[in-house]
């Protein structure tokens, strides 16, 4: 059996799908960053996968992969430490109490 | 690059300044920085100083400047000195004395980023861009420490920007699955025969992460809670000078790289999110009453004005969407200008306080009511021209559709008269005691209003600005719209 990119993009697709079902449905704050990372790993492995089947001379793809990875980490980095800004003031981080301001 | 270069030489000088400069020049940043921002302001309207005469590019056609790159990055020059001035009295206030630096570095960097964005020529350093002029916003939200709202609104904040930046980037991903280059340049060539479903599918995900930092209806759900939270002056930033880039480099991606498959694709999907964003935006406005979120859905209506000036699609809407921008930080920063002043003698934000404030305060209500006036584009004000420009762009484009948009963004403009109107009404018709008392803002506080006053009489009447702006685009327009 041959391994085509499908076999890579659907994982990529669905992981894709998890990681936005579970930042809408999830309470915790932590849980929604866990899925906010699922979202951008898929993209990640969509880059390569793309780049190593369809245009396999060149790799600009995994360069933008790579530069998403850091910039992931980034982004990482710096909502764990507003959640911690969060905890600290509220205690937990439970998303339904950022409910000081709506509508 | 040299506006480029400027801005690091003014970053790497307000950081040495922090870190170096003892206690007691620390007072001394702010001013030390809105005068450098203000140089190189000055210096990048000069051509022959910093500012770009023809065509550049660097790294192998990944970065371009232009006339009018250099025209929209002087725009939000600006801006920025009018916001570092408006916000000297709030980082010399006692509780930021340990964080003041933070904020002029974060706000350089953001600004660099913005640069980026707006000129890049390949989605790499677009996305680059993009990310280091959201990410430090997000901590710049979260500075005021000592409040709960504050760190409330960076978290909704930094989730939606990430989550955003996950949707841009799956779009991105099919984009180049499709053509394979990451340049504008190859991916306009290559996507403007492709006839598939994942190309609408790719578009539709790049206008979902873009359109949420432009907080296009229905992705505008975090920009009031994110703006009420936000220190006055973090606010004012993201609303005008944030806005504005993402809404040039919105532009520039949409003509440079979908320009080819501009009415089979996008145009529609523009069409509704127009149509949405200002109507959706206006009605949520009326029923605010705190001052700062009231400007955030006013805000989120006037994104979807300057949109007018991207779907118009030609020189003309390039121009009135510059001209736009422009006036919209200035009538925006007096708004701004007027909470912050009276937010930090008061510490009062909602309309009601605002009741009566003629009597105790004429000159800051007056402020308000040429802000408001302008915001609602009441003629003699600029507000007025900068509509009229856009709406004119967007006729210019001509087909049936674009003329009933028109129609129902003049309809909008008359509901958001209601609710600018209200403000000016608390001002100066309520019969009630006013609630704040007589004060004396600081002396840059009513530097900034008198800039913002200023731009916001004479950018109207001066039409030089408007020629001036028109002319650049006319000259490379193009090369803006159509490559090669």
């Amino acid at each position: 059996m041959e391994i085509t990119a499908v076999y890579y993009l659907i994982p990529a697709l669905i992981m894709f799908c998890c990681g936005v079902y579970g930042f809408i449905t999830r309470k915790n704050m932590i849980a929604m960053l866990v899925s906010l990372e699922l979202m951008l790993n898929a993209v990640d492995i969509n880059f390569v996968v793309f780049n190593r089947f369809l245009f396999p001379e060149q790799m600009e793809g995994m360069f933008f992969a790579l530069f998403a990875i850091a910039i992931a980490a980034a982004e990482t980095a710096l909502a764990i430490a507003i959640i911690i800004n969060i905890f600290r003031a509220a205690k937990n981080i439970d998303v339904r109490s950022l409910n000081e301001m709506k509508f | 690059m040299k506006q480029e270069i400027a801005l690091l030489v003014v970053f790497l000088l307000v950081f040495l300044y922090d870190t170096f400069l003892g206690k007691g020049a620390q007072k001394g940043l702010p001013a030390f920085t809105a005068i450098l921002m203000f140089v190189i302001t000055l210096l990048g309207l000069c051509p022959h100083c910093c500012g770009v005469g023809g065509e550049q590019t660097a790294f192998a056609g990944m970065y371009a400047t232009s006339p009018v790159i250099a025209a929209i990055k002087n725009i939000l020059n600006v801006g920025v000195v009018i916001v570092l001035i408006q916000s000297i009295k709030w980082t010399n206030s006692e509780n930021m004395s340990m964080r003041r630096g933070e904020f002029y570095e974060l706000l350089l960097v953001t600004l660099f980023g913005m640069y980026l964005m707006i000129s890049s020529r390949h989605f790499l350093l677009f996305f680059i861009g993009l990310e280091s002029a959201s990410l430090p916003l997000a901590a710049m939200v979260a500075l005021d420490k000592n409040r709960y709202e504050s760190h409330e609104a960076a978290v909704k904040y930094i989730l939606t920007a990430v989550f955003s930046s996950a949707i841009f980037m799956m779009g991105l991903s099919f984009v180049y699955g499709l053509t394979g280059s990451f340049y504008f340049q190859n991916i306009y060539f290559a996507v403007s025969s492709n006839m598939s479903i994942l190309l609408v599918l790719a578009i539709a995900f790049v206008i979902a992460g873009i359109g949420f930092k432009l907080s296009l209806v229905p992705f505008h759900l975090w920009t009031a809670d994110v703006y009420q939270g936000a220190p006055t002056s973090v606010t004012s930033y993201l609303s005008v000078i944030s806005k504005g880039a993402t809404a040039f480099a919105f532009l520039v991606v949409m003509t440079q790289v979908f320009g080819a498959v501009y009415s089979r694709v996008w145009e529609w999907m523009l069409y509704a999110l127009i149509i949405l964003t200002i109507t959706v935006g206006n009605l949520f406005a009326i029923r605010q009453r705190n001052m700062k979120r009231f400007l955030a859905f006013s805000s989120i209506s006037q994104a979807g004005y300057i949109m007018l000036g991207v779907i118009a699609f030609n020189a003309m809407g390039l121009a009135a969407l510059m001209y736009y921008v422009l006036v919209y930080i200035f009538s925006n920063l007096a708004a701004f200008g007027v909470i912050g002043a009276i937010e930090n003698a008061t510490g009062k934000v909602s309309m009601d306080d605002y009741r009566g404030l003629s009597k105790t305060n004429p000159k800051l209500s007056f402020c308000m009511m040429l802000a408001m006036f302008s915001l609602a584009g009441i003629p003699p004000f600029a507000g007025f021209f900068s509509k009229f420009f856009i709406f004119t762009g967007a006729i210019n484009q001509g087909s049936v559709a674009i003329y009933v948009l028109v129609l129902i963004a003049l309809i909008n403009t008359i509901i958001s008269l209601y609710y600018y109107l209200l403000v000016v009404k608390a001002m100066y018709i309520s019969e009630d005691e006013p609630v704040v008392a007589t004060f004396k803002s600081a002396a840059s506080e009513r530097l900034g209003l008198w800039i913002t006053v200023a731009g916001i009489i004479c950018l109207g009447i001066a039409s030089c600005v408007y020629t001036y702006l028109l002319d650049t685009t006319a000259v490379s327009a193009m090369q803006a719209y159509f490559i090669g």
